[in-house]
């Protein structure tokens, strides 16, 4: 068994090494057991010569040699490598890029341009990543019981930045980000099917596919940003919100709560617009409060602070936005997006053109500057709900 | 670690510049962007230019002075300004440079300075 896992490892290596430059085979998880296999029958002709080898490696060679045609999937190998990418002695911000070279094999160009690193340092980030591995002695497998729920989370969490990175370009239009999102969702549905008894696998997979069901709803037809409020739920996905009913729902019978989960039943809860024609923001309100217990992030701060807007008033929502630190909103725009929005509520215009400028100043996106531009010369009796970046970027 | 965000404009965003119904969209975005940098206190500097048709280049050869109206090269774009920011590397760099308004239909350039 060590020697399997032992040519396994040589083979992501090697995998690791040769796909950047001789590009991605057509199926990578074949081509990676085929290179594992040969890399074992050389250690087997190796072992030979030396010391004769053991019983059990001269079957598993011969298994690999009668094995001529090989199945398409062995999901087991890319479930270790998604734990390989995302272990803890790797630096988190390489996690997801060396997921979507190795797993999905996307060139680094790409994913430096997903991730808005040059190419020189994503590739000089990719190749340390790989000395790391091999000195780091990581293994090969999907870890035991106890390491588990911690090496899960890695895992989800880089998917869910992939997911991010793609979330960010609306119209597809993008074509250094284009397809992102689907890839992330095919690992998502991945991980879910290969960790039956994860539920947070489950509740992010949910989390991606509601926020996919909205994308024809996100931009109407000159390209203008719609916030969520205001989307057209006609134009939702609705197989996907089903499917990502289901998923939640599965998920939810673990009777494990955790921060995919809830946040996605934040989406689900604003999914059920297209029922009832109506947002329930005490349940959203509710649902931050839990996210906050178990992933105090900005972004679900942010959300936070939208919901007990609408909850219980413009104020509160504000003084939930004044409590976050200051040190954490210099550059996040979806903190001076709703501070914008609810100071113009409240009539406040002077603070609120200030908040209005720093946000329009932090939008990366067209689309959504133009939207602020126009928000802000707007009367101030004009309502709008926030334009919030809705999760599945990482800022949620 | 200094770097200058050198933002390279295509005709029509020289065109917006002055256009009745969309100069206060460009104008506004840029002054925005700029607060954006100083508020978030890593703004050093930078100007906006004239659009390249005002610009006027010089050369001396063999000493005999070539002067010329137009810009150095023609190109599609061209150089329509510049900020100069103090940011602890190129990620933050670039992270910066994608908000400028520009990035979504022209190019920005992005070069660290040369050390004072």
């Amino acid at each position: 068994m060590a020697a399997a896992e032992d040519a396994l490892g040589d083979a992501l290596l090697a995998a690791l090494e040769s796909w950047p430059r001789a590009g991605v085979p057509d199926n990578p998880d074949a081509w990676l057991l085929a290179a594992a296999r040969r890399q074992l029958i050389d250690a087997a002709r190796h072992a030979k010569v030396e010391a004769g080898a053991a019983p059990g490696l001269e079957l598993i060679v011969a298994q690999a040699r009668g094995n001529a045609v090989i199945d398409p999937t062995f999901p087991d190998e890319r479930l270790k490598l998604l734990f390989v990418c995302a272990h803890s002695a790797i630096d988190e911000a390489a996690r997801t890029p060396l997921m979507l070279q190795t797993v999905l094999g996307l060139d680094a160009t790409r994913i430096a341009s997903a991730f808005l690193v040059s190419p020189t340092t994503m590739s000089q980030r990719l190749v340390r990543v790989k000395a790391r591995i091999r000195e780091a002695g990581i293994r090969f497998e999907v870890p035991d019981a106890r390491e588990l729920p911690a090496r899960v989370e890695a895992v989800l969490e880089a998917i869910y930045a992939a997911y991010g990175s793609g979330w960010e370009d609306v119209a597809g239009a993008d074509p250094r980000r284009r397809g992102l999102a689907e890839e992330a969702i095919w690992l998502g549905r991945l991980v879910a099917r290969l960790l039956p008894g994860e539920p947070e696998a489950l509740g992010l997979l949910a989390l991606m596919l509601h926020c996919e069901a909205r994308r024809p709803a996100r931009r109407d037809s000159s390209g203008g940003y719609v916030p969520l409020s205001r989307q057209n739920v006609a134009l939702w996905s609705r197989p996907l919100v089903e499917e990502a009913e289901e998923v939640l729902a599965a998920a939810s019978r673990a009777g494990q709560p955790g921060r995919f989960q809830l946040e996605a039943a934040i989406q689900s809860a604003h999914a059920r617009r297209m029922a009832t024609g109506r947002t329930d923001w005490e349940a959203i309100a509710l649902l931050y409060e839990g996210l906050l217990l178990c992933a105090p992030t900005i972004g679900a701060r942010v959300g936070h602070a939208a919901a007990l807007a609408e909850v219980r008033g413009t104020e509160a929502g504000l003084g939930a936005l004044d409590a976050i630190p200051n040190e954490s909103i210099a550059t996040y725009q979806p903190y001076w997006a709703l501070k914008a929005h609810l100071l113009k509520r409240l009539g406040r215009d002077a603070e609120a053109a200030q908040a209005f400028e720093r946000a329009i100043g932090l939008s990366e996106d067209r689309a959504v500057r133009e939207f602020l531009v126009a928000a802000a010369q707007a009367p101030s009796s004009w309502r709008a709900s926030a334009p919030r970046s809705v999760t599945g970027s990482s800022q949620a | 670690m200094k770097y200058t965000i050198l933002i390279y404009e295509n005709e029509a965003d020289f065109a917006t510049r002055s256009d009745e119904k969309r100069k206060d969209a460009y104008w506004g975005a840029y002054r925005a962007y700029t607060q954006a940098l100083t508020q978030a206190g890593v703004m050093i500097g930078g100007a906006g230019l004239q659009p390249p048709g005002r610009a006027t280049t010089i050369r001396l050869r063999d000493g005999k002075r070539q002067v010329q109206d137009g810009p150095f090269a023609e190109a599609k774009e061209q150089l329509g300004g510049y900020y100069v920011i103090d940011v602890p590397d190129l990620d933050r760099a670039l992270d910066w440079a994608a908000r400028c308004p520009a990035a979504s239909t022209g190019t920005i350039e992005v070069r660290p300075n040369l050390p004072n």
